[in-house]
């Protein structure tokens, strides 16, 4: 049950996409992100849903793995979706019933918000995807460093992000184990009212609690014994390097920003 | 009739996906009651997946868990059931501990069986005196027991649901020898005093060699061997083959033999050797 969590997953591979460095992913994720809230119409829409298929077809990433990722938002999407169908009511009438009504500009609008959502979020699962987890903190890490200048602890984030992305896989399979031995005793985790099964996670969460803290200590002796001391003066066994596809990457990235504002003059 | 009896039992995890493994395959094992079961075998060879059907905590893919002749897998509160009559001891069980003082955490396996205050405090007592725990700790929080004390916290809580099955995952994993005798004396003891049925699951031959009654050897999922610890430890080669050793005295033993004095090969506890050794004497001690 706990073990089919995708966040954060991340399918190996040696694709186009897979080799880009992490930096110049994250800002065109971002710069993807912009470009989907300045579109307006079906062509614009058009345009960057053609952008992340063509991304995710150089990727390789099975299509299913992003269903799969998307699954948990059903019900935000469906609830979206819903509420805009229902709430405009600028444009021509379709259909009405009782208090109920739908017009062109709401079904037009629900289709947007949904594919708006579903790209946002497809977009950053093939970051993640198709970025190694340290490669990604080391990327934030890079693109975040000129806020050291504001003394801010820059390298102490990306370590713990690093450590915390580390040790979800850990935490699960720990979790698991704990369910398993407290259901050996008789827990019940499935029935219940909703304040009784609140009530019967405290002998996993304490046990998972326990154990976390004892982790971290145990990890921070591991640390210090191999002179771990902070980020200052620290050198990288892998150097992040952008290359000639990573500029390109992000100018046709940009040119999808361009594109967008385009398109908002043509009407269909 | 057996107390447990598998059928064709098979689990494959993760069904259906690319990561599907089989971890165990057409299993057919019958333990009777009150008998002593060691369960060996290597990581990954089937054993911590087979015991947690016995209690179902794991469904089977395919086949059946019978405790006294009824599936438990066959309605929810049979399930239910089966946690109560099989005691299982995880691997390192006391990272489980969760409550405020030793009591409530022994206490906690009958508490979710609805029993009466009294009943419980009954079972509580009787289940630390099983495992060598003074009423002195019953106050303390168990997180600041030591690591020996913790486990034995752990394991009477499980012994204080009065499981007619024990099973023990490990139990010795990671204590000093003379917390590993104890710990083992604990069980032998409950047995004793209970009749009920143990299988102790351990890759450490002199412990299982010593107090079983019968070995299981799981190998790749499936049974390899099954049989008194004399006939199973007499089989070194495929012990060997299988990569697991045999204890030190059977070892002494073959090599005795292969010297030319006629040691039975299955001895495997240190007094079963040095008696097979006096005999050869003559029977006259030194």
């Amino acid at each position: 049950m706990l073990k089919d969590i995708t966040l954060g997953q991340y399918f190996p591979g040696n694709s186009l996409i897979h080799r880009l460095d992490p930096r110049s992913k994250i800002l065109a994720v971002l710069i993807y992100i912009v470009a989907l809230f300045l579109a307006k119409n079906a062509l614009s829409y058009a345009l960057l849903a053609a952008a992340l298929l063509v991304c995710v077809a150089i990727s390789r990433v099975k299509p299913a793995a992003l269903f799969k990722g998307l699954k948990p938002l059903l019900f935000i999407v469906v609830f979206t979706a819903l509420l805009n169908l229902f709430y405009i009511r600028t444009g021509e009438v379709l259909f009405s019933w009782w208090k109920l009504v739908i017009t062109v500009d709401g079904v037009q609008t629900a289709i947007f918000m949904v594919l708006r959502i579903v790209l946002l979020v497809s977009s950053t699962f093939m970051l993640t995807y198709t970025t190694a987890p340290m490669a990604l903190t080391d990327g934030l890490e890079s693109l975040l460093s000129p806020l050291k200048a504001f003394h801010a602890p820059v390298h102490e984030f990306a370590m713990m992000m690093s450590i915390a992305m580390r040790f979800i896989p850990t935490l699960v399979e720990e979790a698991d184990k704990i369910m398993n031995a407290q259901k050996a005793r008789g827990a019940d985790f499935e029935n219940g009212r909703l304040t009784e099964r609140a009530k019967a996670l405290l002998p996993l969460l304490i046990p998972l609690f326990v154990s976390a803290f004892r982790r971290a200590d145990e990890l921070a002796v591991a640390m210090e014994s191999r002179c771990y001391h902070g980020g200052e003066g620290r050198t990288r066994l892998k150097q992040l390097k952008m290359a000639a596809c990573d500029w390109l990457f992000l100018l046709l990235s940009s040119a999808l920003v361009v594109g967008v504002i385009l398109l908002k003059r043509v009407t269909l | 009739m057996p107390t447990i009896k598998t059928q064709a039992l098979t689990h494959i995890y993760s069904s259906g996906t690319p990561f599907k493994s089989v971890a165990i395959s057409n299993v057919n094992v019958e333990i009777a009651q009150g008998e002593f079961v060691g369960l060996i075998g290597h990581t990954g060879s089937g054993k911590s997946t087979f015991v947690q059907h016995l209690n179902g905590l794991l469904e089977p893919s395919s086949g059946s868990v019978l405790l006294d002749g009824v599936d438990i897998n066959s309605s929810k509160r049979l399930k239910a059931q089966a946690r109560f009559s099989v005691g299982l001891v995880f691997q390192y069980p006391e990272y489980q501990l969760f409550e405020e003082t030793v009591y409530k955490d022994i206490a906690f396996g009958p508490k979710n069986m609805k029993l009466g205050k009294q009943e419980i405090d009954e079972r509580v007592r009787e289940a630390a005196g099983f495992v060598g725990l003074p009423e002195s700790v019953f106050e303390r929080s168990p997180l600041e027991l030591s690591g020996g004390q913790k486990r034995r916290v752990a394991i009477a809580g499980v012994i204080a649901m009065r499981p007619s099955v024990l099973v023990l995952d490990e139990p010795t994993a990671g204590l000093d020898p003379d917390g590993c005798r104890s710990i083992l004396k604990n069980i032998t003891d409950y047995r004793d005093a209970t009749g009920a049925t143990i299988i102790l699951v351990s890759h450490s031959m002199e412990d299982v060699a010593r107090i079983a009654d019968r070995l299981i050897v799981f190998h790749g999922g499936s049974v390899a061997m099954d049989g008194t610890p004399g006939e199973v430890f007499s089989r070194t080669e495929e012990l060997g083959r299988i990569g697991l050793g045999i204890p030190l005295a059977t070892e002494l033993a073959l090599r005795l033999r292969e010297l030319g004095t006629q040691v039975p090969a299955s001895c495997y506890t240190v007094s079963q050797l040095y008696d097979a050794i006096i005999s050869l004497r003559g029977g006259a001690s030194c």
